[in-house]
């Protein structure tokens, strides 16, 4: 163990004196810069000596705390006299001078109040709208070149998507189905059972999942499953520059990159949705036989409350709701910044996107069913 | 060499990825204050070996001595302990993107010291001045050039004083100016904080501006072919592929002693 750093500042009549005693190591812990400087500034003397007679080891600590009241000198325009101290350390601070300070140039950015007469937040939502509209028009534009063949998207790459979305999905989206059929058997049980009518439990189950539950859990399964997926790559092609790389081979990033991805959630979502609806109802039928209702009975009735028109609702549901997943996901990832933090951002904006547009999709298809009776 | 001035041996190592070996048979030894270059053409394992020397990678075979003391044999402690005194910039700066340069700077300061906040600002404002960077303390590196986000990595390596300072291609990716630049501060920080530095680079114009030692990975081989001065080597090395590569290719360079 070293001695203990110290200091002592005594201000004579030849001026001021800055003692530095001990080990000046950032091991040791010496006294903090704001102490030495502030005792600096309480002298009357106008001329400052350092004087490291009794100073021992020393390493950055001393250079820094040395450079502070170079600093703190110059603030109370007092003369600044290194005196004794170790040559080294005098290198050191001639070489971290050896550059002028930048200084940041100053952006104006009014207060929060004065941004928000001056109507900036909508016009962030308007540009935000705009640019929305903008991919979605990118988007349109591509399909349409896509139809006719002229669209530069690799056939392996959307395959690929679609494995990756469709069969590799299947595992997760059998255990929520299941559990949400048995979930909505619950639900319903109690309150059929007070009126004995447990029969309408298929009912239930099966137009629950058929209209409602599957579309909307396979899309948040999808949403937060290839969605985030969908993000987290693009936004790290952006940062690795390979989107740059694409645009200047002159390929259309939405027609290589954003449609496959689209494309293949588009196909795969109506798909996994039909799964669901059926591995629900499967879901559905152990709670409903506790309920003394028999396999025949549940198969029967759910076969008799189930028409295409129900289930061609929720597929509908569900091909709206790839779309959108797919339409967001690709977005946060193509619009990412350039940092690894920037990714997660993308990710997050995905998801989160994601999952509000579904419900508020979800909302407005169950309001045009019902005007339109179906 | 006598042992005062050693400071670094590597001793009969071996490196793999799974079964394929990318060198073996390494043995040299680093002195105290010396510039040391590992060199070598693209591929021949320079970056790997330099990730087994700061313990990223378990080496096969062998074993790397720090002030005598075998970092493999080490325990946990010791390893974090000698890691400490030890500074390291990456290839790409190796900065955390969601932190501003000052965070970066101070985050070994407030883990390894526990100096006050006033006084960690102050030394990385000091820290910032020494690498040409002062003023910068606020800016996220995604705002500052490649150059800078280089000189920035050294200035994190650089915050606890280390004893070694390691460099994994330090001017991969600048121009010659910013390069040069970078080379000189090298040298200064050798020459006023008196550390041992080793660099992976394989650009020549640096490698003789600044190496007071190296060795010579070959990749064909999968050894080292030499070791010392590379001015020495270029003019004595009794292998004629080390002659070239610091000859820039050209087969007529200097033979035979």
């Amino acid at each position: 163990m070293g001695t203990p750093p110290r200091f002592e500042v005594v201000d004579g009549d030849s001026g001021v004196v800055l003692r530095l005693m001990g080990d000046w190591l950032a091991r040791e812990t010496p006294p903090g810069v704001d102490d030495v400087t502030a005792s600096l500034r309480q002298c009357a003397g106008r001329r400052l000596r350092v004087d490291c007679a009794a100073l021992g080891q020393w390493d950055s600590v001393l250079v820094s705390t040395l450079r502070a009241c170079r600093a703190a000198c110059l603030d109370s325009a007092m003369d600044f006299d290194p005196g004794d101290a170790p040559d080294g350390a005098l290198r050191l601070l001639a070489l971290a001078d050896a550059v002028a300070p930048h200084r940041r140039p100053v952006s104006v950015r009014p207060g929060a109040i004065r941004r928000l007469l001056a109507g900036e937040p909508v016009i962030a939502f308007v540009d935000e709208l705009l640019l929305a509209c903008n991919f979605a028009g990118e988007v349109v534009l591509a399909c349409g070149r896509l139809v006719c063949g002229r669209a530069r998207m690799r056939m392996v790459d959307l395959l690929w998507f679609v494995q990756q979305a469709g069969p590799q999905a299947l595992g997760i989206v059998t255990l929520i189905s299941v559990l949400v059929g048995m979930i909505l058997a619950y639900l319903g049980s109690v309150q059929l059972q007070q009126l004995g009518a447990q029969i309408y439990v298929a009912d239930l189950v099966a137009l629950g999942m058929v209209r409602e539950m599957a579309p909307l859990m396979t899309g948040v399964i999808m949403a937060g499953r290839t969605g985030a997926a969908y993000a987290a790559q693009l936004g790290t092609m952006q940062t690795r520059e390979e989107i740059d790389a694409i645009e200047t081979l002159g390929i259309s990033p939405i027609e290589f990159l954003v449609l496959p991805r689209m494309l293949a959630l588009v196909l795969v979502m109506p798909m996994l949705c039909i799964y669901s609806d059926v591995l629900g109802i499967l879901g559905g039928a152990p709670v409903a036989m506790a309920m003394d209702v028999s396999w025949g009975q549940y198969l029967a009735g759910a076969q008799e409350a189930v028409t295409v028109t129900h289930i061609a609702t929720g597929v509908a549901k569900s091909l709206a709701f790839g779309l959108l997943i797919g339409a967001t996901g690709c977005r946060a990832g193509i619009r990412c910044g350039r940092s690894s933090e920037a990714v997660g951002q993308a990710t997050t904006v995905a998801v989160v996107r994601a999952i509000v547009w579904l419900v508020i999709a979800d909302a407005a298809f169950n309001i045009v069913y019902q005007r339109l009776g179906i | 060499m006598d042992s005062a001035r050693e400071h670094i041996r590597v001793a009969g190592l071996e490196m793999r990825y799974g079964t394929r070996v990318i060198q073996s048979g390494l043995d040299f030894t680093v002195a105290r204050g010396d510039i040391f270059v590992i060199m070598g053409g693209s591929g021949c394992g320079k970056s790997t070996l330099l990730k087994h020397m700061i313990g990223l990678y378990e080496p096969v075979a062998g074993e790397v001595f720090y002030n005598g003391v075998s970092y493999q044999d080490s325990g946990v402690d010791a390893r974090a302990a000698m890691r400490r005194r030890w500074g390291i910039t990456y290839q790409a700066g190796g900065l955390f993107s969601a932190m501003t340069l000052a965070e970066n700077v101070a985050l070994p300061l407030t883990q390894y010291t526990s100096l006050d906040v006033a006084s960690v600002r102050e030394m990385v404002s000091y820290k910032l001045a020494l690498v040409g960077l002062a003023g910068f303390e606020e800016y996220y590196p995604s705002e500052i050039s490649g150059g800078m986000q280089k000189r920035a990595g050294l200035a994190r390596a650089i915050a606890l004083d280390p004893e070694i300072l390691f460099f994994d291609e330090p001017s991969a990716g600048l121009d010659p100016v910013s390069s040069r630049l970078l080379d000189e501060l090298i040298m200064q920080m050798r020459d006023v904080l008196g550390v041992t530095v080793v660099i992976v680079t394989h650009e020549l114009a640096s490698i003789f501006a600044i190496a007071s030692n190296s060795v010579y990975l070959d990749a064909e081989t999968r050894t080292m072919l030499d070791t010392g001065s590379p001015r020495e080597l270029l003019r004595s090395s009794p292998h004629a592929a080390v002659r070239r590569f610091l000859a820039r290719g050209d087969a007529t360079a200097p033979a035979g002693p």
